[in-house]
């Protein structure tokens, strides 16, 4: 039986350190709604998404009530857009088409993101590929609520250069599309390099081929458990550490678990995976940056930050795998800058760079997140540091991946504000130096040596 | 059956416990034990509960302990046995 220590645990949890359960993500396949009529092709999607998904927020809501547990955000991917609309979809403008119908029934069902307006090009694009890319700028622009990934790199297949150049121009043109908003549309783009299938995270969720027809994916969080925890071990060894970690982890992901066959259950709808990351929001306390701190770090980006996040990220793994039977997603740490108060304080410090967040992700999930740029960087240099990242994920055989935000009209030293979960930004500045002559080379980059293991 | 766990934390006053279990008496919830202590003025209660005959389903259930907490101005959350046991026991 429950002690009332234990009650106190898990409730001080929840209230006091932001436990919750970040996002229960439907996955929901569009194969079957290929049709080579536009009209016909967005009904289908429409019908099968609000048909699929409309119990989605009200039972998130009733496991809420129930279980006392925050369920901070129900959402759905869908397959690769690319996939779906290449037989309908002659030019980009038809893709837009495609966006604002699943915008529609994003509204609809009442989700606050739709993941899936998407293109897998690790080794080259199709023309239905690059129409979708081409339409990323009008259809994030357009819409409120899709999110776009374009997933260029794999370890098995190498880096596609051509779309990584692409990328640099569809990023600076959605940042002028959305320039109003402070380019909040590229806050909505992420570029992969070994996108998982079953990543439950926005902006970069999509329900991959290789899915079943529906599936239910959870994402948990809770940095500011982790500091609290963190707080009653200061000084002690690196043991003790990683071992409070571990404990920690496994108890937050255990709510997971628990909450997401419980929707799965309620939904009738197969459980996917529990995606174990630390995902910070830019509350006061729920910060990863906070973590790095508590470890013994003045600011995040002080030397030892790398080795600080690769212990945090592998015990937060180790921990998180034997309370769940399926793990997958992303799983880690995310280090987004505009989500994270700490590491905007770190970046306001001075303490933290570009360059240093590269390294950073070498040993963490994800990426060069949520980094407010100046709008007048290059497209050439913003591809340029996709490759940097791309080949980060490549050659470690990890997901890596960069939601950059070249804000159009400010420069460094200035901030922008995007607003609830997404936070807000210090303008950080960039190399200068170019990388135009490297970008502009077409084709790709191989697959690296280790990649050949058959 | 599933067991409902009930928190109830704030500051001590009188008929705190009454009027907890005359709203579980009222909704058919039957309590099955009761751990409490108070610190410093500081009342802290646990019960365990049956909810399973009870007309209201568990959702309303929490949102209307929670607004009673509220009236007293305490805190009092119900919430399902298995978050804790998930967390807690292996």
């Amino acid at each position: 039986m429950i002690n009332r220590m234990e009650a106190t645990e898990t409730i001080k949890m929840i209230t006091q350190e932001n436990l919750d359960v970040r996002t229960i993500t439907l996955g929901i396949s569009l194969l079957d709604c290929i049709d080579s009529d536009l009209d016909r092709l967005n009904e289908k999607i429409y019908e099968k998404i609000t048909a699929t998904a409309k119990n989605l927020v009200s039972v998130g809501k009733d496991i809420e009530k129930e279980y006392g547990i925050p369920i901070v955000n129900k959402r759905i991917s869908v397959t690769p857009i690319a996939l779906i609309g290449g037989s309908a979809c002659k030019k980009p403008e038809d893709y837009v088409t495609i966006a604002r119908t699943l915008d529609r029934a994003a509204k609809e069902v009442g989700v606050n993101f739709i993941g899936g307006f998407s293109a897998l090009v690790s080794k080259g694009m199709t023309r239905s590929d690059e129409n979708l890319i081409r339409a990323i700028p009008e259809a994030l622009a357009s819409t409120e609520r899709v999110c776009s990934s374009v997933n260029v790199g794999s370890t098995k297949c190498g880096i596609d250069m051509d779309a990584v150049r692409l990328m640099g121009e569809i990023i600076v043109k959605t940042a002028v599309l959305t320039k109003e908003l402070d380019s909040l549309g590229c806050a909505k783009l992420v570029v992969f390099c070994n996108a998982p299938d079953d990543n439950p995270f926005m902006a970069g969720a999509f329900h991959g081929v290789t899915e079943s027809d529906a599936i239910i994916n959870v994402g948990v969080s809770g940095p500011g458990v982790v500091k609290t925890a963190l707080e009653q071990v200061r000084g002690q060894g690196f043991e003790v550490l990683c071992e409070t970690i571990k404990k920690t982890a496994f108890k937050v992901t255990r709510v997971g678990q628990l909450v997401a066959q419980e929707a799965s259950k309620r939904l009738d709808v197969p459980f996917g995976i529990i995606d174990l990351s630390l995902a910070p929001t830019p509350a006061i306390g729920d910060s990863v940056a906070d973590i790095l701190c508590e470890i013994g770090l003045e600011h995040a980006g002080a030397p030892g930050t790398t080795a600080a996040l690769a212990l945090l990220n592998d015990q937060v793994k180790k921990g998180g795998v034997m309370a769940s039977s399926y793990v997958g997603g992303l799983s880690g740490a995310f280090i987004p800058v505009s989500e994270d108060q700490g590491m905007i304080n770190a970046v306001e410090a001075g303490a933290l760079s570009l360059e240093k967040l590269e390294a950073m992700t070498c040993v963490c999930s994800v990426g060069l997140d949520m980094i407010a740029v100046p709008g007048d960087t290059k497209p050439s240099t913003i591809s340029g540091i996709i490759a940097d990242e791309m080949a980060i994920g490549m050659v470690n055989q990890k997901t890596t991946a960069v939601r950059l935000i070249p804000v159009i009209g400010k420069g460094v030293g200035e901030t922008v504000e995007f607003g609830g979960l997404l936070g807000h930004a210090p303008v950080m500045p960039v190399n200068q130096f170019s990388c135009e002559a490297f970008v502009n080379r077409k084709g790709r980059i191989p697959a690296p040596i280790h990649s050949f293991k058959n | 059956m599933k067991k409902t766990i009930i928190t109830v934390v704030g500051q001590d006053t009188v008929g705190i416990i009454a009027r907890v279990c005359t709203y579980l008496a009222e909704n058919n919830i039957n309590i099955l034990d009761i751990s409490q202590t108070i610190v410093n003025g500081y009342f802290n209660m646990m019960m365990v509960t049956d909810a399973s005959r009870s007309v209201k389903p568990a959702a309303e259930l929490a949102d209307e302990m929670d607004e009673l907490g509220r009236k007293m101005g305490l805190s009092i959350r119900c919430m399902h046995e298995d978050i804790f046991n998930t967390m807690h026991r292996i």
